[in-house]
């Protein structure tokens, strides 16, 4: 058995103020809470208020490249961007990447903190909503922090020039 | 490292199209804290009195409050700071909505405007990027629609834009900056903006804000969302519902007007409606607000919900704070429909809600009255709507009459002459105020108005309830968990304060302890407009989350600057006092120092001469309105006591 985390988000309830993400970027820094950017946090707000959308999305998967093609939704007749709805860290769009280094981010729901997401205790308007559940799942190997970073970077510069770049570092190290 | 501010202003010279990055002094965050306070610094050091608010001398300062852009929750506001056309005095209008924390993430807590440029132009400030961008394809574009359009240009629609209308560009002296749902509008900053040839400053920030002690902060930050919380399921009982809760007055909310209806003055500001308010009125008032508010929304990191996005059909869509849903609808002697439907357009062209309306009601009782006649208004039509619709154009134009009116009421008044000066009968410092006229003094109230230099007295009152509860157990049950006082001895005051007989307006509260309590008020404003926090969550309502006594830990963990509260109600008392000799050196005396005439019935000269003395005292000022030397040199602010002897302003 395996719990999964979700946060509910009900966009009618969310008044936009990006509380969330102030408080996201400021567990996730290091030392915990000594920073804040909202650029660097792992939800964002698809935000646009004279159309009325508002969709809080939670940064997911790393992926290598945008997808060939995209989906646009219209819901209550306001039409939502293509990538409104998607999560990933995706080369097409600036959310969930480190600003700097360009290093994709993703939600890890603070495993860490013991009352749950932040973004969640943080909103009290009630668009997130913590819930958890119990479903079966076969257990799989789940790939350390690290060796996402390098696969992103591997992706980003080659793999080739990534271990040029350790070998002259490691070698001036020395 | 610099913690909470970022350590650096943007000085932008558009004469020259010169930009620089420029560091600035840690000591004057100790002293001056920042947004406001450094604000009122760099105004004094660098325009001198003889400088006229369209000279490109003036400056234009847009300031991030020092807290901005950190997890404190409702702390967004840009203090932006000028000579104002209008009173020619110090203005310092604020701004919630996105914009501060915005800059600071982009690396600067200022951006100071001088000179001006030639040619119409806007900002883009992104990181460390900056420009002075060709802005010819906006002249003439809505506030709302500039920023529109300048997202879609830069692809950037997490940039925010504080930009003006066609207001700003002709110079109007109520001329508001407009900025997604908030704007800065008392003072005619935006007329600055666009006598400087700047449309628009579009910002972008992906950079981090530092915390000094981040464990001490956070948990300060949980404890005032902890507070709000509780606060909120707890509304303050026996004061009217906008008065009960936090957050600005909930405009946007309330559909129960009665009391704003019947209490405050329609058309220039005279007449009181008593019987306005009926069961028809209300229902058509609700389908109004319900059929046009698609959301009500909040300003950065604030679950206060102030605002809302209003769609008038066949209108565009824009969002609307506070008291503006009625001021229009007071002015014309209209209905919501009305007033929700002009504040889009006024929206737009980039006007101040309290003045615009004022002044075009001003102009049509001078019609009225055959001090203004036909030949003034030529094609103006018979409706009182269409003809706000013709003024509020004519104004913004500035075209026949409506230039003149452009100026204000005061200056109009002028103008005009053959008597109208008594129509411009609602000013303080030559600034219209709220439509409000009251029967009995209130020493308070009269304190606040006459030497409030925010010259607005939303942005003065607050803390203390504005009127007296009838039964003492009340009136121990609110001072009961009363924490925010700075002193017990305002519990006290509280709880002797009665409706009727000896304790009561005017002459309770004493002298004293009315001077007391408008320096605790004015303090907690000036505290905010330094941190760059929203007065809905802290000086405004009634038993806020911040006070007096977290804010030294707020400062101290956030910015790493040793405070505690005798050093915090000192540097409020330096930078308060700064903005004064401000305006002392530009001419400002007690003779400018009075409510509207008529705001009371009631008044009482020998008392408000006793107010007025007892205020200065406490102050540290003279009989004059003007700080002493010692007060002065007991701030640190020497260098204001010697420019005060050297222009014969103090003797030596």
């Amino acid at each position: 058995m395996k719990i999964v985390k979700t946060i509910r988000i009900n966009v009618d309830e969310c008044n936009g103020c990006r509380a969330c993400e102030v408080i996201c970027s400021a567990v996730h820094a290091a030392p915990k809470y000594s920073s804040n950017n909202p650029a660097r946090s792992r939800i964002r707000i698809i935000r646009d208020p004279l159309r009325d959308i508002y969709v809080p999305v939670l940064a997911g998967e790393y992926t290598v490249a945008e997808c060939a093609g995209r989906d646009k939704y219209t819901i209550d007749g306001k039409d939502y961007d293509e990538c409104s709805f998607c999560r990933a860290s995706c080369p097409s769009r600036e959310e969930f990447h480190e600003p700097d280094s360009g290093l994709p981010l993703k939600c890890d729901m603070c495993e860490n903190e013991e009352n749950g997401p932040l973004c969640v205790q943080w909103c009290l308007v009630d668009a997130l909503i913590y819930e958890e559940r119990e479903v079966e799942v076969e257990e799989e190997e789940t790939q350390e922090e690290l060796e996402i970073g390098l696969e992103a970077l591997a992706d980003k510069f080659g793999m080739q020039t990534i271990l040029d770049s350790v070998a002259r570092m490691s070698s001036k190290e020395r | 490292m610099r913690y909470a501010e970022t350590g650096f202003n943007l000085e932008i010279d558009l004469t020259r199209g010169n930009i620089e990055k420029v560091a600035t002094d840690p000591k004057d965050t100790e002293l001056y804290l920042g947004g406001l306070g450094t604000n009122a610094k760099i105004l004094w050091d660098r325009v001198p009195p003889e400088v006229e608010p369209f000279s490109p001398e003036n400056l234009l300062i847009f300031g991030a409050g020092l807290l901005c852009g950190t997890p404190a929750t409702g702390c967004n506001r840009t203090i932006v700071t000028t000579i104002s056309p209008q009173t020619k005095l110090m203005a310092f209008s604020m701004m919630g909505g996105f914009w501060a924390p915005e800059l600071k993430y982009a690396g600067y807590d200022k951006v100071i405007l001088r000179g001006k440029s030639p040619d119409l132009v806007y900002l883009w400030i992104h990181n460390d990027k900056v420009e002075i961008r060709d802005a010819s394809h906006l002249k003439g574009k809505g506030s709302v629609e500039t920023a529109e359009i300048l997202l879609k240009e830069l692809d950037e629609p997490k940039a925010q834009v504080a930009a003006i209308g066609l207001a700003g560009e002709n110079r109007v002296f109520y001329a508001s900056i407009e900025q997604g749902r908030s704007s800065a509008s008392r003072g005619g900053i935006g007329a600055v903006m666009g006598d400087k040839g700047v449309k628009a400053i579009v910002v972008r920030g992906t950079k981090d804000i530092n915390i000094a002690e981040p464990e001490e902060y956070i948990g300060l930050c949980n404890e005032v969302l902890a507070y709000i919380k509780e606060r909120d399921g707890n509304p303050i009982p026996g004061v009217m519902p906008i008065l009960a809760g936090l957050g600005s007055p909930q405009e946007m909310k309330v559909h129960d007007e009665k009391w704003h209806t019947e209490n405050f003055m329609w058309g220039n500001s005279r007449t009181r409606i008593k019987d306005f308010w009926s069961d028809e009125v209300e229902k058509e008032w609700t389908e109004t607000l319900e059929s046009a508010r698609t959301r009500l929304i909040s300003c950065f990191n604030c679950p206060m919900k102030c605002g809302a996005t209003i769609t008038m059909p066949g209108l565009p869509t824009y969002m609307m704070k506070c008291f503006t849903k009625l001021t229009y609808t007071f002015g014309a002697f209209s209905d919501l429909d009305f007033g929700l439907r002009i504040a889009q357009q006024a929206t737009e062209y980039g006007v101040d809600g309290f003045s615009a309306p004022q002044v075009m009601a001003f102009a049509l009782e001078l019609y009225k009255d055959g001090i203004l006649t036909d030949a003034d208004f030529p094609g103006m039509p018979e409706d009182s709507e269409g003809r706000f619709y013709y003024l509020l154009d004519k104004i913004v134009r500035r075209e026949g009459i409506g230039d003149i009116l452009a100026d204000g009421t005061y200056w109009a008044a002028q103008k005009i002459g053959k008597g109208a000066e008594e129509y411009a009968h609602n000013n303080i410092k030559k600034h219209e105020q709220l439509p409000l006229k009251l029967s009995m003094l209130n020493p308070i109230y009269f304190l606040m108005y006459s030497t409030g230099e925010k010259i607005n007295i939303t942005q003065i009152e607050g803390q203390f309830p504005q009127a007296p509860f009838p039964k003492r157990e009340h009136r121990e049950k609110f001072v009961e968990d009363w924490i925010q006082v700075p002193d017990d001895k305002f519990k006290q005051y509280f709880l002797d304060w009665e409706m009727r007989g000896e304790n009561s307006n005017p002459y309770y509260p004493t002298v004293e302890i009315a001077c007391d309590i408008v320096d605790w008020q004015e303090m907690m404003h000036y505290i905010d407009d330094a941190l760059g926090q929203c007065a809905g969550l802290s000086s405004f309502p009634l038993k806020p989350p911040y006070h007096i006594h977290n804010y030294p830990k707020f400062i101290s963990a956030g910015a790493g600057i040793d405070m505690d509260e005798e050093k915090l109600t000192k540097a409020a008392k330096r930078y308060r006092t700064l903005v004064r000799a401000i305006n002392i050196r530009r001419g400002m005396r007690r003779v400018d120092e009075a409510p509207p005439q008529d705001h009371w019935k009631k008044r009482f000269p020998e008392l408000e001469e006793q107010l007025l003395d007892g205020y200065y005292k406490l102050k540290g000022w003279n009989n004059d309105g003007i700080p002493t030397s010692e007060s002065l040199q007991e701030l640190g602010l020497d260098y204001v006591s010697e420019d005060f002897i050297k222009r014969g302003i103090l003797k030596k």
